[in-house]
């Protein structure tokens, strides 16, 4: 009755994050995020140490939560692309497969045009891999690692 | 829902304060950022009015500890109490995986809270959720304001099936860490279960 469980894999981590480094370099992007619709960050790249990837993700989330609402009373399935220009910063967000969102930020050293070509290819290779863990989460004995922990390993968690 | 990252060693979860307008929500949250180490904590945003109301949402991240080689990370979110921010507050819902309803004690509230959970539990089952099957605990927010309603009354009214439930004064921290931790163990042990 709970959702579904999130869980990431090495295996697929390592590809995500290929994706992602990837399209920092061929969209001249200063950072590449992608969160889930709950705002948890998956992975990151670029020029993340100067900023707040978890308050970014969060935010994410909450805005693309916000336009899938206003999508709902407009008889829209969603939004699936936002575009925020500022004056030195830009974000494009992109939903993708209706699950995961993929953020790049850039600036004058890039365009809307190349960072839409680049976020195209990344969102379809990102879908096969979403995808295919999806189909790994499911499979029975993907136990998760937490069915191993007593009680007493939470109560130690607050005994300080 | 919670997501298990095998790569990063951790588990994030999400837990949403609910409650009537000005029960105290943003209060819990402010009270649990300032006490808690700066490497145990995110910046906490708000998405606020000009008038301080919440508007969206009020967000803090926060690391509990490792359990079993695993980070334990917690999302903490409140949603905007009043009415007319229904929408906001089933987007808050979303994905959640344990739930903290603050009351607010005062007795001219009574109705408030009441209609409150009443709106938790239809904003839950729009998305599949029971509030009888997911974590969630009752605080009893304002025990410090002289008119107030009895606990038992209060627990009469707002928790008939019985979940924990704590009485605090978020202003001053009484009970807010105990609130926090009874949930965030309730999670803890629904992931044990393997939900
Ligand atoms: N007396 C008293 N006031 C409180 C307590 N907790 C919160 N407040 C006050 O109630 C008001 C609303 O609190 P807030 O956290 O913004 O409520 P929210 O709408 O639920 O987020 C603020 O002025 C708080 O200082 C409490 O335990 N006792
Ligand atoms: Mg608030």
């Amino acid at each position: 009755m709970i959702n579904p469980q999130m869980v990431m894999y090495e295996e697929e981590f390592n590809q995500i994050q290929a994706v992602v480094d990837r399209l920092v370099r061929d969209a001249n992007a200063k950072v590449v995020f992608i969160v889930d619709k709950n705002g948890q960050l998956i992975a990151a790249s670029g020029d993340i140490d100067n900023i707040d990837t978890t308050s970014l993700a969060s935010l994410t989330a909450g805005n693309i939560a916000a336009t899938g609402g206003m999508a709902k009373l407009l008889k829209e399935n969603e939004f699936a692309t936002q575009f925020h220009e500022g004056e030195k910063a830009n974000i494009h967000i992109q939903l993708v497969g209706n699950r995961v969102i993929l953020v790049v930020i850039f600036d004058s050293r890039s365009s809307l045009g190349l960072v839409r070509l680049r976020v195209k290819k990344a969102s379809e290779e990102l879908n096969h891999i979403f995808e295919s863990l999806l189909k790994k989460v499911q499979e029975p004995g993907a136990d998760s690692p937490f069915a191993e922990i007593t009680d007493e390993d939470i109560d130690n968690l607050f005994n300080d | 829902m919670s997501f298990i990252n095998y790569m990063a060693r951790e588990i994030n979860c999400k837990l949403v304060y609910y409650g009537p307008g000005l029960c105290g929500k943003t209060t819990n949250l402010q009270y649990i950022y300032e006490r808690t180490n700066p490497e145990a904590k995110g910046k906490m945003i708000s998405l606020a009015t000009e008038t301080e109301r919440t508007l969206f949402f009020d967000f803090l991240p926060l690391s509990l500890g490792e359990i079993r080689g695993f980070k334990t990370r917690f999302h903490l979110y409140t949603v905007p109490g009043q009415v007319f921010y229904d929408a906001s507050r089933k987007l808050i819902l979303k994905g959640v995986d344990g739930v903290i309803f603050v009351a607010d004690s005062q007795i001219e509230r009574t109705e408030a809270n009441l209609e409150s959970v009443e709106n938790l539990r239809t904003n839950l089952a729009e998305q599949g959720y029971s509030l009888d099957k997911l974590p969630y605990v009752v605080q009893y927010n304002k025990r410090d304001l002289p008119n107030v309603a009895s606990l038992e009354e209060l627990r009469q009214m707002i928790n008939p099936t019985n979940v924990p439930d704590f009485e605090a004064v978020a202003r001053t921290g009484v009970g807010v860490f105990d609130t926090l931790k009874a949930v965030a163990k309730l999670v803890l042990t629904e992931l044990k279960k393997g939900s």
